[in-house]
């Protein structure tokens, strides 16, 4: 590494005088190196602890969700809480903690993977990280104001959120604004690294794969972010300023807000699965020592179902009384959608297919998602066909299906990251038998938890209700222990995770996994603060 | 691009980001508490947290930018980092276009679905007849299905100059780039300062037309969705023309202090971009707001 090609020492005004700092990695100290970061891997790791303390928090409030619905009857809480508690659980899981968590590996992986110092704008990517907790803040402090805090599901349709919602929904807005902020500032800093700093050499179809996933990610971020701004900016003028658009009295329509939340709802859901995509490709073929079995394909597979995701909106809204060519047109081409996926998941099962196979921890996690993920898919399949959503629709059946997408989907593929790279980030090997408790009783409890859900659901038990039927009262016990057991296992997690940050456990290599390829296995481990100040030189 | 090996500038530590932080955390907080407490009427801190977040956003803005300025002047950067910058102003722009994108598709939806839905059309007779009495489908909406009446902005008058204004103040604006790509600098500043003067006649005009929508036409916000959607995309547009201007002003004090040369001028180039942008913006409101 020639010194003259080091990065300019940022705090000397002369240039000429830099070259001769910041060569060792020297640290800063203390809880400013944390407020002040400029540094990827920081902003990272900042990004990945706030997600998980939200998936805490988020998974707290699932717990009372669970405690309630134990037996029939209305047992702990009021139903406005548990109202709160739904709603205020699926905005810090889906903005708190997959998002964030995402992001998260982006800031520590993206610069790694292409050969780049640091994200492009490190400036604002600690502006973006560092609104993102005060956010949540005014979110969660929401639930103590008198009248409580926002208690109309994540979705907040139109009316409960405007006609019947508490003076809560004002802070739900602006801290909604901020979360989008934050998104989008993240995602423009993300596709610009990516655009902007590649190393010499590393041309697009080089790109690995968690890259080219996080970059169409990116893309579909600013495309929609500001349309749920535009959506909670409408909320808040009916509520507060007098206007209807989602009012018919005055020429609007409560079905309109639904059109302009979910054209942003879909491509998030992709948000929250592409990545997934990224990593699982990356896990699969370390663990199966062969490459990626059709990398071209799984980039065109991942374009073609975020553009698709611009088209299929109206699939959650099959029983608003939509005109019938409409049905039909969201039905096909969301159906369309299952295409581009099903490549995917063909290709990680001809990686493994006559591959070396060992079953390390991330490869668990990633086996595990692809099997789960695509019980999820399939059920969404099922959900696409117009006339049998009507059964589906508002049932434990649609909660079933997006949280196998979302939690063994989305969430296992975060833990599978977290195994895989975890070591390249402390410099040391995780906990494995920890980590394999952590696996097993996940994996059993989260099954225990969603997979009664398909049944009560197509037997008709409503989401979002704190009471239910009689009938439905032994599922709803398997679920709710299932949930519980889901819970403690993530301890688990944040113990072995403690144990990591505070470097114990054995050395390891710089490759880390003996089947590893990348730019990210050729720096040492643990990576040093600044990394590829000069470029190298992919070939 | 990616056979350059110029040194990519990573900065320090920069203190600006999280007062941006707590500025942006105050201003929502204030805000909402505003919110909450203007409906109600009641007497509370919403106001003065909401202002205390402004002065920190401003004190953040102006101590971040100085900044940059003094960095970019110091020679810090690099033709790769100017791309980045490029880059990212895009990108921003392009989520601005989605922000208005949604408004768009509010006003559409309404003409379109809405409005002819609650008037009988399509398979809506018995909404019609049982919900909405007497209702007739039109646009502008100038009478509403609960009743609320109101008179149509013509888009003859008033817009239509505002539309020239604003059109020319794009063109100047782009002589005014040709001036500093040429190095021209007294073309530069007389450019500039026009555009400047012309957004200033374009926010003036803006506000006589919403005295006269108030006043004379009785269209306010609260009529109705034609009421809604005429106020809130001409009212973030006329946010943007504010902050635009601003953003003109700031690069007229700079190109007055000699900054920018031909090959290097990121600032001037994104501030023309955003009102370049915000132009384009005004022409789509033009048609689908006023004239259709």
């Amino acid at each position: 590494m020639s010194k003259a090609n080091d990065v300019i020492s940022p705090d000397s005004a002369a240039p000429e005088h830099d070259d001769h700092h910041d060569h060792h990695d020297h640290i800063p100290k203390g809880i400013t190196r944390w407020l002040f970061t400029t540094n990827h891997k920081d902003i990272g790791t900042l990004y990945l602890w706030f997600a998980f303390i939200m998936f805490l928090v988020g998974g707290a409030m699932a717990m009372v969700i669970r405690a309630e619905l134990f037996q029939p009857g209305l047992q702990i809480v009021e139903p406005d809480f548990f109202n709160q508690m739904t709603t205020v659980h699926g905005l810090i899981m889906v903005f708190g903690a997959v998002m964030p968590a995402f992001t998260g590996l982006a800031n520590w992986l993206v610069p790694m993977m292409i050969g780049a110092p640091d994200m492009a704008l490190p400036r604002m990517n600690n502006w973006s990280f560092w609104i993102l907790p005060f956010a949540f803040l005014i979110l969660l402090s929401s639930l103590f104001m008198e009248g409580g805090g926002p208690n109309f599901g994540w979705t907040f349709y139109a009316p409960l959120s405007t006609t019947y919602s508490g003076d809560s929904t004002a802070l739900f807005v602006f801290s909604v604004h901020i979360m989008g902020i934050s998104s989008i500032m993240g995602a423009i800093n993300v596709i610009v690294t990516i655009f902007n700093m590649r190393a010499p050499g590393m041309t697009w179809m080089k790109m690995p794969l968690f890259v080219w996933t996080w970059l169409i990610t990116a893309f579909l971020l600013i495309a929609v972010m500001p349309v749920l701004a535009g959506a909670v900016t409408m909320v808040l003028t009916d509520k507060f300023f007098g206007t209807s658009f989602f009012d018919a009295a005055g020429g609007g329509d409560p079905v309109m807000f639904q059109h302009i939340f979910w054209f942003f709802g879909h491509p998030e859901v992709y948000i929250m699965i592409l990545p997934a995509f990224g990593i699982i490709s990356h896990i699969v073929p370390t663990f199966s020592r062969k490459p990626l079995f059709g990398y071209a394909s799984m980039v065109y597979a991942t374009a073609s179902i975020a553009l698709l995701s611009f088209i299929v909106w109206a699939h959650h809204m099959f029983t608003t009384g939509m005109p019938l060519f409409a049905e039909m047109f969201f039905m096909f081409a969301t159906m369309l959608i299952s295409v581009p996926t099903g490549v995917k998941v063909f290709n990680w099962v001809a990686t493994m297919w006559r591959g070396a196979l060992t079953f390390e921890v991330p490869m668990l996690f990633a086996l595990a998602f692809i099997v789960l993920f695509t019980i999820g898919g399939l059920s969404g399949l099922m959900l696409a066909i117009t006339p049998v959503d009507f059964q589906y629709h508002d049932t434990y059946f649609v909660v079933a299906h997006f949280h196998y997408v979302l939690v063994t989907g989305a969430i296992f593929s975060i833990m599978a990251a977290v195994y895989y790279w975890l070591p390249k980030w402390t410099g040391k090997m995780f906990d494995i038998t920890l980590a394999k408790w952590h696996f097993w009783c996940s994996l059993i409890s989260v099954n225990v938890l969603f997979f009664p859900m398909h049944f009560v659901g197509l037997a008709g038990m409503p989401r979002r209700i704190p009471d239910y039927s009689l009938q439905f009262a032994d599922f709803n016990q398997w679920i709710s222990l299932g949930g519980f057991a889901f819970g403690l296992s993530q301890l688990i997690f944040l113990a072995l995770l403690i144990k990591a940050c505070r470097k114990q456990g054995e050395p390891v290599s710089d490759q880390v996994w003996e089947g590893a390829h990348g730019l990210e296995w050729e720096i040492p481990s643990p990576a040093p603060y600044h990394t590829f100040e000069t470029p190298p030189v992919v070939k | 691009m990616q056979q350059e090996y110029e040194r990519y500038y990573v900065p320090a530590q920069s203190i600006w980001p999280i007062v941006g932080a707590v500025a942006l955390f105050l201003i929502a907080v204030g805000a909402g508490n505003y919110v909450i407490e203007a409906t109600k009427g009641e007497p509370g801190y919403g106001g003065y947290i909401l202002l205390a977040g402004i002065v920190t956003l401003l004190v953040m803005l102006v101590g971040w930018f100085k900044n940059q300025i003094d960095e970019s002047m110091s020679g810090l950067y690099s033709d790769q980092l100017g791309r980045s910058y490029r880059q990212g102003m895009s990108w921003f722009i392009f989520s601005e276009v989605m922000f208005f994108a949604a408004f768009f598709g509010a006003l559409f939806y309404a003409r379109a679905i809405a409005v002819p839905w609650l008037g009988g059309a399509s398979n809506n007779a018995m909404t019609n007849e049982v919900l909405w009495p007497g209702f007739e489908a039109m646009w502008p909406l100038i009478s509403t299905p609960g009743g609320t009446s109101t008179e149509a902005m013509g888009a003859w008058g008033l817009p239509t100059i505002n539309t020239v204004i604003l059109l020319v103040s794009s063109v100047t604006l782009h002589f005014a780039h040709v001036g500093l790509e040429e190095n021209k600098r007294k073309q530069l500043s007389w450019m500039l300062g026009v555009t400047i003067l012309l957004g200033l006649i374009f926010l003036v005009l803006q506000v006589e037309e919403y005295i006269h929508a108030y006043q004379e036409l009785g269209l306010t916000l609260q009529s109705g969705v034609y009421g809604n959607t005429f106020f809130m995309l001409t009212g973030f547009h006329g946010m943007h023309v504010t902050l635009g201007t601003i953003i003109l002003i700031v690069l007229f004090f700079r190109v007055l202090k000699g900054h920018f040369t031909p090959k290097d001028h990121f600032a001037f180039q994104a501030g023309a971009w955003y009102w370049h942008f915000v132009d384009v913006v005004w022409v789509m409101l033009y048609i689908f707001v006023y004239v259709l």
